[in-house]
């Protein structure tokens, strides 16, 4: 099968998922105790069963509950997910402005994960069972079991009190392709970064020591190529294959990873607008911030699979 | 000069059950041209033998002591930098199991291509060419296609074509064949066998064949060294070895079936197994197993022995020698075997039958 025709079936093969996701966050948010309507009306005290009938009718909150999900599906599929009810925006424009700041914060951090772990796992794998290996096991296992949001804290007490190289909260207002915004990245993207390459180093550090004792190995070697290239084109490409399938997966986690973070580091990204979101019981906010997770954690997983066919030849796309 | 002179070679192994002393003193030496071939048991210690020539022992694993001259030049004091300009380039290797010698993850033409662009400095589409011609020379048809084919996609007997392929692509002037048949079924064995044979002949290449299977010896090589717990228990011309076999080892080796093809475990038939190298019986290591073995042989270990005059082997020019009491003259009774031989029409081996006290 072609790659394309691959890509395409996988595709198609997203919407049944999507539905089931768009079910499951749709009736989650219905069946939490607490309705916007109530909520708008308890700071006003005053008003009575006919301005809450109103507001009902204004949010598409009076239907019966299946046609609600039908309507928002029906906006889904064009592209309209319905409007923040308090501020009357459009929740896709609400989302459009914060995305880039969440995808870099994510982007940073899985780069940040994969540049330090590559390395450190060859490094760890080649000179297995001496110092080096030892000093990375314990600095990776350190960084799989500390709570990010306790080593963000950490990194803004030194970073911004002791050193106070970086201010203690996100600048405000600062374009995010600033300085300013780009330097104060850094510090929840350390954050975020680092169990990614805890773990992935941990995998490729495994994956790598297991390899360099397969036979092709010492047929490689008795070719006489260098170490280096025996190391670099055949070990590595045959342990990156399972490095891959853990990155998609890591991908899930920085992405729930970076929810807590943002609230640590005053992010202005999707993140905090999600937590706000919930507690405001902005419904459709709620449910449009789900499917894009949705959406894009599955789009992970589908380049990790055309990786993984790309470097195994004994994959098939099928 | 002999192409390569092994000389006192003895190579450890650290485990955590002990020092387990796998090659033991061994001296031999192949001449230009030569195949020789080097049979024992597993745990022989001919695979360790095979991987010292290159200096290819990994950790736990050690070169205690000796010398490898190739040449007339010591590859254990070479550098790193001069081992590996030897390596696949004037030593080559064929492995045992080609499935697993050969990376999944590349080509099979671009494995091959990959040690003459490292050692002969050939451009890319050189080596391609080359490739596709010694492709079509270990006989995989349609070499041209099958050059961008991964080793998945070739069967175990291509595979192992594709392995001889790799070894002979720089034309090295030693090959060295651990145990390169046993992988693969009985027809295709006697193919491969053929055609190590014939490449060998074309491209004038020395051989160290490695086997268990004293047939595959009798196809192929002109002399033999037959190991015993790290030891060198018997060295002869190859027909010598078989009609005359000294060693009651050998003998017992050769009990059993030696024709190609025979699926029986041959080894089963000498009583008892190899001894654990760890810890070695003193004294002949032979002897729990030995038929012939008397108290002398407890106390005192034999040495290479010329079977003629008794001499020591490493002091007189021999061909036939044997690490037995029986010709130092320390055994009171005799080596009481009998060899009788049947020429087989179909091999080029001649297939001796044993009987005496050893059965
Ligand atoms: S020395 Fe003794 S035990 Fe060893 S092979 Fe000869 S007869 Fe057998």
């Amino acid at each position: 099968m072609s790659l394309r025709r691959f890509i395409v079936k996988r595709l198609l093969a997203i919407i049944p998922i999507l539905f089931g996701v768009s079910i499951i966050t749709f009736g989650l948010v219905h069946l939490t105790p607490g309705d916007p309507v109530q909520q708008i009306l308890a700071l006003n005290p005053r008003a009575g069963p006919t301005e809450k009938q109103q507001l009902r009718e204004q949010f598409g909150l009076a239907a019966p509950i299946w046609e609600q999900y039908l309507n928002w599906m029906k906006g889904v599929f064009t592209g309209d997910f319905g409007e923040v009810y308090r501020s009357r925006r459009a929740v896709s424009e609400v989302i459009y402005s914060r995305l880039p700041e969440t995808l870099l914060l994510g982007l940073f951090g899985w780069v940040f994960g994969l540049v330090i772990a590559i390395p450190t796992g060859i490094y760890a794998a080649v000179h297995k069972d001496q110092l080096g290996d030892t000093v990375s096991r314990f600095v990776a296992l350190s960084g799989i079991s500390i709570p990010n949001f306790w080593l963000g804290l950490m990194l803004i007490l030194i970073g911004s009190l002791t050193l106070g190289w970086w201010p203690v909260t996100a600048p405000k207002r600062a374009p995010l392709l600033s300085f300013d915004m780009l330097w104060y990245l850094i510090l929840p993207g350390l954050t975020i970064g680092t169990a990614a390459a805890s773990s992935i180093m941990r995998v490729m550090r495994t994956s790598m020591a297991e390899e360099m004792n397969k036979e092709y190995v010492t047929a490689a070697r008795a070719k006489g190529l260098p170490e280096r290239t025996v190391v670099l084109k055949h070990v590595l490409r045959n342990s990156l294959i399972s490095v891959v399938t853990l990155a998609a997966t890591l991908t899930a986690s920085i992405v729930a990873g970076s929810v807590i973070i943002e609230q640590v580091f005053a992010w202005p990204g999707l993140g905090q607008t999600f937590i706000q979101a919930i507690r405001n019981a902005e419904y459709n906010l709620i449910m449009a911030i789900t499917l894009f997770t949705g959406v894009f954690i599955i789009l992970a997983n589908l380049v990790a699979d055309i990786l993984y066919a790309a470097l195994d030849p004994r994959i098939r796309y099928d | 000069m002999a192409l390569l002179e092994v000389e006192d070679l003895t190579v450890n192994f650290y485990t955590q059950d002990g020092t387990v002393n796998a090659v033991d003193n061994l001296t031999y030496s192949i001449e230009r041209g030569e195949k020789f071939g080097v049979v024992g048991e597993s745990g022989a210690g001919k695979s360790v033998t095979a991987l010292s020539l290159m200096r290819l022992i990994d950790s736990p694993g050690h070169i205690e002591s000796g010398e490898i001259r190739f040449k007339g030049q010591d590859i254990l004091s070479m550098s790193e930098d001069e081992v590996r300009s030897i390596r696949g380039n004037e030593i080559a290797m064929i492995f045992q199991d080609a499935q697993t010698a050969l990376n999944p993850v590349y080509s099979v033409g671009e494995q091959i291509a990959e040690a003459m662009r490292h050692h002969l400095d050939y451009s890319k589409s050189e080596a391609k060419e080359e490739t596709i011609d010694l492709l079509a020379k270990v006989g995989i048809p349609e070499a041209r296609k099958r050059y961008s084919d991964y080793p998945h996609e070739f069967s175990g007997g291509m595979q192992q074509r594709a392995i001889i392929a790799m070894a002979l692509s720089c034309d090295p002037d030693l090959l060295i064949c651990d145990e390169p048949t046993t992988a693969l079924d009985v027809t295709i064995e006697a193919k491969i066998l053929e055609e190590i044979e014939s490449l060998a002949e074309e491209f004038d290449t020395a051989i160290q064949l490695i086997t268990h299977d004293l047939g595959v010896i009798a196809e192929i090589c002109d002399r033999v060294m037959v190991m015993y717990g790290g030891k060198p228990v018997e060295k002869a011309p190859v027909e010598e070895l078989f009609y005359d076999p000294k060693h009651p080892y050998t003998v017992g080796l050769m009990s059993s079936i030696p024709r190609i093809g025979d699926s029986t475990d041959r080894l089963q038939t000498i009583p008892g197994k190899m001894p654990d190298l760890v810890e070695l019986p003193p004294g002949c290591s032979f002897h729990p197993r030995c038929p012939y073995a008397e108290e002398a042989c407890t106390l005192s270990e034999p040495e290479l022995l010329d079977t003629k005059t008794g001499k020591p082997a490493s002091e007189v020019g021999t061909n036939h020698s044997a690490a037995c009491l029986a010709y130092s003259g320390d055994l009171t009774g005799e080596l009481d075997y009998s060899v009788t031989v049947n020429e087989d029409s179909k091999s080029n081996a001649p297939a001796s039958q044993i009987t005496g006290d050893n059965q």
